[in-house]
């Protein structure tokens, strides 16, 4: 063992000596080791229901049982109260921007996404949170905080079980939603419980 | 040292629990253990839980379970991506260091989407072993034809344990595994990776368990007789299985050791052996005798093999044979790692 | 309301690359030059594959040195269905393979035809991919060794 605690350990020190046969080699440094898993996913009773839910343009959230709060994308517990939620909730397809974000890069994976785009968060009438989606047919520095919106779906014959459904949320041209009430709203608020 | 009991405990185990997510099944587990000693989150000092996102292929699944313990306000609550035993472990030393007198544990596996005994594979050397894909069963494969050859073990044992764990089973609501088989039939059956055969395997389970543990006092009164974890150990041998003595465990022969098994008879030992081979080398290392020893009760995990909880789920099953009479002094033991490289040995005790 | 429970193919990729380290990376540097390392320990026996640290001592491991190519089975198990993610499309015996000159084993594939031609303490050869990378799979597994008294 080194007897200076902090001095790093031999190997990485350089002290390493290898064979002839290696000796003059170019040193392999780094080595490419790929997993690869295939699954067949399943998303339980609650997200199964809100999928199929979306192929037919509706919005499923899920009431809690002991604060009367609704959550969307349902996943069959309550995370405040950690109960099996009481029951399943229709919501509307219209809501307001809660908050949101301008990206100006390209993400490599999403080249269907062209910047500058807005996602935000969005809390649908009904809902006691907001939930992801990207804010369309406005140009991004118009979106603001409080501006109503709704789902934009895609065709018909396009829908399918999936939260893909819903391309995006433009503005319904209302006036924009005060968020100074959050307990009006029924809105989960910071960490109360 | 505080005095630390298990007082109470719920599982599910099945074949596959294809229509739930993990939170969906495990929240009413949750509730269950919950109320049956008539607590709520509130009450809890610690909550500690186990877990793998790569059985299910889902990231992060973990915080989505926590959901069901209703962390809000915060609670304090740790997570280990191990055996839920191991999270049972954190929770009593948790308790040791002072302050707190209850706890809440659990662990849970959804493999069934994904193929287990290759999703094994990813936790050999990732440099040396993982990119060759030895599964599980291959891996054990190995160690059984050493234990074998070497005269450590028969093929006709590996089949009576097996046939044991079918004919305890049957008295097992949550064994996925427990159609009787003699043990001639069992030697007659096709091997799946010679020298390994169908009955020699686990049995591959989706489930979980939660499990409450109570301090001194607070024990006696939630429980009219609780079990209390009177040692434990856990203990790792090397990573390397060429570095390894595959026909024996210096690791649960350590953790045994420090556990004080051998201190007084032991009732009953619920063993977390994944295959036969495990069970017989598990028995030799804690040094059960077991003429003396009921060996898994419930079956075992060749009745029932849920990862990330079997090893808790052994805990829970020994601590509710306390609770019934059924055994004053009982051994529990979890596995982590190919060839039963990491050990954890609980010893619990009735009043 | 459907009550059909939905599920999808998910396929989870990491394509990871990772640093080798001056041992792991002199054993790979080897494979790539179609020799086989080991590392000697301090009482003079040899782990190989090479390992950056005594697994009993902890004690830091530097010194690579040639082991053989040939070596003896200490152990098998008989694959008939390769799983997918192996590297082998046939069916192969795994097996804990300890090379001359080495005191460890290590696990690796022996090609062979069928289990009734495995067996324990047999002698077996390294055979190497033509095209080498510095990878544990730049050998594609052992054959049994048609000359077992011959120079390894």
């Amino acid at each position: 063992m080194a007897d200076d605690p902090l001095a790093p350990p031999a190997a990485l020190a350089g002290d390493v000596t290898v064979p002839p046969a290696v000796a003059g080699a170019e040193p392999v440094q780094s080595v490419c080791t790929p997993i690869r898993l295939s699954y067949t996913y399943t998303p339980g009773r609650a997200l199964s229901r809100y999928l199929q839910a979306m192929a037919g343009k509706r919005i499923l959230g899920e009431r809690c049982g002991v604060t009367g709060q609704v959550f969307v994308p349902p996943r069959g517990v309550s995370p405040l109260a950690g109960t099996t939620t009481a029951g399943v909730v229709e919501l509307a397809d219209t809501g307001y921007v809660d908050s949101f974000n301008i990206t100006r890069v390209p993400i490599e994976r999403r080249p269907d996404l062209k910047p500058p785009y807005c996602s935000a968060w969005i809390v649908l009438d009904g809902a006691s949170v907001g939930f992801m989606g990207l804010v369309i047919n406005i140009p991004p520095e118009e979106v603001r905080i409080g501006m109503r919106v709704r789902a934009v779906w895609k065709p018909d014959d396009e829908l399918e079980t999936s939260a893909a459904n819903i391309g995006g949320w433009e503005p319904t041209g209302e006036p924009d939603e005060v968020i100074d009430d959050y307990e009006r709203l029924g809105r989960v608020g910071g960490q109360q419980p | 040292m505080i005095d630390v009991a298990v007082v109470s405990f719920a599982q599910r185990q099945e074949a596959s629990i294809p229509g739930e997510s993990e939170v969906e099944f495990m929240v009413p587990l949750m509730e269950q253990a919950k109320a049956a000693v008539d607590l709520t989150q509130a009450d809890m000092g610690f909550t500690c839980s186990g877990s793998s996102d790569f059985l299910a292929g889902q990231a992060f699944s973990f915080v989505m379970t926590i959901d069901g313990t209703g962390p809000v306000p915060p609670i304090s609550e740790s997570h280990v991506e191990q055996d839920g035993a191991w999270a049972l472990y954190e929770a009593w030393v948790k308790i040791q260091c002072g302050g707190i007198d209850t706890a809440f544990v659990y662990g849970y596996g959804k493999s069934s989407p994904g193929s287990l005994r290759d999703v094994l594979a990813t936790q050999m050397d990732p440099y040396y072993v993982c990119p060759l894909w030895p599964d599980s069963y291959a891996v054990e494969a190995l160690a059984a034809r050493l234990m074998l050859e070497g005269g450590h073990v028969s093929e006709r044992r590996l089949a009576e344990i097996a046939a044991r764990s079918r004919v305890s089973a049957a008295s097992n609501p949550h064994a996925v595994r427990s159609e009787p088989k003699t043990v001639d039939e069992i030697l007659a059956e096709d091997h799946v990776l010679d020298p390994l055969r169908p009955s020699d395997l686990p049995a591959e389970a989706d489930g979980g368990c939660a499990i409450v543990l109570a301090a001194g006092d607070r024990a006696r009164e939630l429980c009219e007789r609780p079990a209390w974890i009177r040692g434990m150990d856990h203990r790792g041998d090397a990573h390397t299985l060429g570095v390894r003595d595959l026909t024996s465990s210096m690791s649960a022969r350590l953790a045994a050791q420090h556990a004080g098994v051998a201190d007084d008879k032991v009732d009953l030992a619920e063993l977390y052996g994944p295959f036969t081979t495990s069970e017989h080398l598990l028995i030799d290392a804690l040094g059960l005798d077991e003429d003396a020893t009921a060996i898994n009760p419930s079956g075992g995990a060749l009745a029932a093999h849920t990862m990330m909880a079997s090893g808790l789920i052994r805990i829970g099953e020994a601590a509710s044979r306390i609770w019934s009479g059924d055994g004053d002094r009982a051994v529990a033991h979890a596995t982590s790692g190919p060839c039963l490289q990491q050990n954890l040995v609980c010893v619990l005790e009735g009043d | 309301m459907a009550s059909e429970v939905l599920q999808a193919p998910l396929v989870l990729e990491y394509p990871f690359t990772r640093s080798t380290g001056p041992v792991i990376g002199a054993f790979l540097t080897g494979l790539r030059e179609g020799v086989i390392c080991g590392i000697r320990r301090a009482d003079g026996t040899v782990l190989c594959p090479p390992l950056e640290y005594d697994p009993l001592t902890a004690e830091p491991l530097t010194e690579l040195v040639e082991v053989g190519q040939s070596g003896e089975v200490l152990t098998w198990a008989w694959n008939g269905e390769p799983r997918p993610m192996q590297p082998f499309d046939r069916p192969f015996a795994w097996a804990l393979i300890r090379l001359d000159g080495a005191d460890t084993s290590m696990l690796h594939a022996v090609f062979a035809d069928s289990p009734s031609d495995m067996s324990t303490g047999m002698r077996v050869r390294a055979v190497w991919r033509s095209e080498r990378e510095g990878h544990i799979a730049d050998i594609a597994g052992f054959d049994p060794d048609p000359d077992p008294a011959g120079l390894s």
